[in-house]
């Protein structure tokens, strides 16, 4: 087993490890805590994948900012006097079935599928000399070429302005 | 030796994971959390087709990468919205129990 094989094992069972930590947890603070967990064993995964750019944005966007608005949220919907304070509903062991044959169904397609057998091209390594991950992704979104992403990048933008004026409309007090 | 197969039966593992706490938690935040897991397992999937060069256009362009930074910023906006809406309801209910939640059934 090379190094790259051992670090991906290592981040890959923590990161198993701490999301069945979340939807297992009985205080949903340490659930929101084993998230933070998540994201930056996900963080790690995408540079082992050389993709540092998006690592980066990994640890500020979901690290940072999600998981602060979601302890936030969680802070100002405390119900108290209850022990348990991320409960199952009735259903959890439908849920349970449904998910593990979810599951065995899509790593049977992803062993099964000749679009997904092993191969051990580096694919988004192949960049030129001189350019890395962060320069290649600002020239397909900012540049317009022929092949860029300049159109969906600006439609982005103002799906996050609407996002954030209909989140101060939909929370601000009466 | 990493291969593609080991980054989608990850992404998978952890998608079944997110699903389960998707469907099955009573707090609302717990399911958004549950949804979370999903969008960063599908993230995995997008950044691991996109090392690989299996498919070619999505790693000689990055599609996959730049797909995955259009997750992350749908899933922000998501979080946004979704956070002030249970506030919003906890203000009028005093709840986040998703069962308890039914304004809109008949």
């Amino acid at each position: 087993m090379d190094l790259a094989s051992v670090i991906f094992w290592i981040f890959a069972v923590i990161l198993v490890a701490s999301a069945l930590m979340v939807v297992t947890l009985r205080n949903i603070v340490h659930s929101a805590l084993a998230l933070i967990i998540v994201f930056a064993m996900a963080a790690g995964i995408y540079v082992l994948l050389n993709a540092e750019f998006i690592a980066i944005v990994q640890i500020l966007i979901y690290a940072g900012a999600v998981t602060i608005l979601i302890l936030f949220a969680l802070m100002l919907t405390r119900i108290s006097g209850q022990p348990r304070t991320n409960p199952n509903n009735k259903l959890w062991g439908i849920a349970l079935i449904i998910c593990a044959l979810l599951g065995a169904a899509v790593i049977y397609a992803a062993t099964a599928s000749e679009r997904a057998i092993a191969t051990t091209g580096n694919g988004s390594g192949q960049l030129p000399d001189g350019i890395n991950n962060v320069v290649r992704i600002g020239q397909l979104l900012y540049s317009p070429t022929t092949y860029s992403y300049v159109l969906p990048f600006e439609i982005a933008s103002l799906v996050l302005l609407v996002a954030i004026v209909g989140a101060i409309i939909i929370g601000r007090e009466d | 030796m990493l291969t593609l197969n080991h980054f989608l039966v990850l992404g998978a593992v952890l998608f079944c994971i997110g699903l389960y706490g998707a469907i099955a938690k009573r707090n609302a935040i717990a399911v958004l959390m549950g949804i979370e897991i999903m969008l960063n397992a599908i993230n995995i999937t997008m950044i691991g087709f996109s090392f690989f060069n299996q498919v070619k256009p999505y790693s000689t362009y990055l599609t996959g990468q730049i797909f995955a930074i259009f997750i992350i910023t749908v899933a922000a906006a998501e979080a946004a919205v979704a956070l002030a809406m249970i506030i919003a309801i906890y203000r009028k209910r005093s709840t986040v129990d998703v069962g308890e939640i039914d304004m809109m059934k008949w």
